[in-house]
């Protein structure tokens, strides 16, 4: 009759969790070459078809890559966070989330690991698009503060998406709804200033939305920010005013969720 | 001496259906207890109360003396959860796993790493160390998660239905993996529908069927609820034609059988003991899993 004599579980510091399971989804994304590669690729390859493909006939006078990278770069953001619900939803479905509930440590540290893991992919990802553009002819007349503005923007938009999808990640329950709901947000950017101009876009009631949704303004102050085009002086409060209210609301249904599928 | 686990009149709905109607449990230090049921009986919300994941309607649970609803967050520093599916990361290597699992629990790195070592070698996976957990067999992939369960041993260890789709050698391997555990002073609450893993396990067995407790005590003590051995007469079908009361000594035996070929009776004999199954049987109604062992002699 030794049992209470065993020792108990030393609690862990704070951070400690954080930082472990940070590593732990940074491994995964490495790991998980298809993901990285289409996260890197896809943007890539999607950026070069818009500028030699389609730019033509968008723009016939050239320069097409200037106003597509902003909105490459935010499309390239919503295909990196989208990974961010799959893996959520395959930590639930293996139950591998029960077992740290059942440790003496905050269980929503598995979700920062995977949301700072999302962070860091996208962010290189971002970085690689706009090497990449760069070599084909974007042109950004941006100083300092205008490039830390934009990437600044860009995070603040990772950020929020990243969280959505961890969300989602956690209503679908299992890795394929995850992938399927998640397909729909992708869709955004496409309905947005970020390929044409929202005033080519017929119908009205279309164009209505695709000037009052997320990825308009956000798009219209990174090219304002890069290119020093002029923008609604509004559109940057805009952009972070939506990047905030997704992450409040992406924050709050996550953390309903979560708690649900633990203490029923 | 405290109890490692002590339940009382505990209680649980889902929406309109009765999953825990009212059950106590009183487990001592150092037992191996199981709780057996079919599916839908109530075991995994039984010990997912007990873990702090599901919460009860009503009742109390303490589990090493931390009362589980009012304190789960204390209560979670002495125990381990191995729960239906091998909760294990399967990009992650096996060593990377006890390592990540050891960091969680408190120890430093350099500690983690050994103790990371020690247990592949204990629960035979030094081989499979750096290989990653997707690669690994069904077995494997449950020692693993067993050996994660045992990073820190815990003082009341939760296994549910720890060898559900394992082959019997895997079975009888994670068997005594749980006996090695056992000795070494955790309390070992675990739910099965195997009737045999029941009886070779635990030192006693609860039955759960339909949110109760309907029998409690060691294998042997239910086994005789329902009654001593009996000769059996089977035709040529392996169909029953009699059975014969028996005390099982030889000459109580050997008077069955002068009994059976007075009838006139011809076939084969066996002598039954009862199993679990019987007792299954005879409390709920239902047949259990796993199919009556023969003993026989003649």
């Amino acid at each position: 009759m030794t049992a209470t004599a065993l020792p108990l579980r030393p609690r862990i510091r704070a951070l400690t969790a954080e930082r472990i399971f940070i590593r732990r989804s940074l491994t995964h994304s490495l790991r998980d070459g298809e993901s990285l590669l289409m996260s890197i690729l896809l943007p890539v390859m999607l950026m070069l078809m818009f500028t030699f493909v389609f730019g033509g006939a968008i723009a016939p006078g050239g320069g097409y890559v200037d106003y597509v990278v902003p909105g490459i770069v935010l499309t390239c953001a919503g295909f990196g966070a989208s990974s961010t619900g799959v893996y959520v939803a395959g930590d639930m479905k293996t139950g591998i989330i029960d077992r740290f509930r059942t440790m003496p440590l905050r269980p929503s540290a598995v979700l920062t690991g995977h949301v700072v893991a999302s962070l860091v992919r996208n962010l290189v990802a971002t970085g690689v698009v706009v090497a990449v553009a760069l070599l084909v002819g974007f042109r950004p007349t941006a100083d300092l503060l205008d490039w830390i503005g934009a990437i600044g923007l860009i995070t603040c938009w990772i950020l929020a998406i990243t969280y959505l999808f961890a969300a989602i990640g956690l209503a679908a329950g299992n890795p394929e709804g995850a992938s399927a709901y998640g397909f729909i947000l992708l869709f955004m950017p496409y309905l947005s200033s970020a390929f044409v101009p929202v005033s080519s876009i017929s119908p009205s009631w279309l164009q209505w939305i695709a000037a009052h949704q997320p990825v308009t303004p956000i798009v219209e102050s990174i090219r304002a920010f890069l290119l020093g085009v002029p923008a609604d002086p509004a559109a940057p409060w805009w952009a972070l005013a939506w990047c905030t209210a997704i992450l409040v609301a992406a924050v709050i249904w996550g953390g309903w969720l979560f708690r649900r599928s633990g203490r029923r | 001496m405290d109890l490692a686990i002590d339940v009382r009149d505990l209680r649980k709905s889902f929406g309109p259906q009765r999953v825990l109607d009212g059950i106590d449990l009183r487990v001592a230090p150092g037992e191996v207890f199981a709780l057996l049921g079919a599916n839908g009986a109530g075991k995994t919300t039984t010990i997912g109360i007990l873990t702090t994941l599901v919460r009860p309607d009503s009742g109390s649970a303490e589990v090493a003396g931390v009362d589980v609803v009012r304190r789960p967050d204390e209560a979670t520093r002495g125990i381990s959860l191995t729960g239906q599916s091998a909760a294990v990361d399967d990009v992650l290597t096996g060593t990377e796993n006890l390592v990540m699992m050891a960091r969680l629990s408190g120890l430093r790195p350099r500690a983690a790493r050994q103790r990371a070592a020690e247990l592949l070698a204990r629960f035979q996976l030094t081989d499979a160390g750096p290989r990653r957990v997707g690669t690994y067999s069904g077995g494997m992939r449950r020692r693993l998660d067993l050996a994660l369960s045992f990073v820190v041993a815990p003082r009341v260890l939760f296994l549910d239905e720890p060898t559900t789709g394992l082959d019997t050698r895997s079975r009888r391997e994670l068997w005594d993996v749980i006996r090695l555990l056992a000795a070494a002073g955790t309390t070992v609450f675990l739910t099965t529908q195997y009737l045999e893993e029941a009886d070779r396990l635990a030192d006693r067995i609860a039955v759960l069927h339909d949110g109760r407790i309907v029998a409690l005590g060691t294998a042997a003590a239910l086994k005789s609820r329902v009654g001593g051995d009996t000769v059996e007469l089977h035709d040529e079908h392996g169909e029953v034609r009699h059975s014969v009361p028996t005390d099982g000594t030889i000459a109580g035996v050997r008077a069955a059988l002068a009994d059976l070929a007075a009838a006139g009776a011809s076939g084969t004999v066996a002598v039954r003991r009862p199993t679990l199954d019987d007792v299954f049987l005879s409390l709920t109604g239902q047949p259990a899993r796993v199919t009556p062992t023969l003993e026989e002699i003649a």
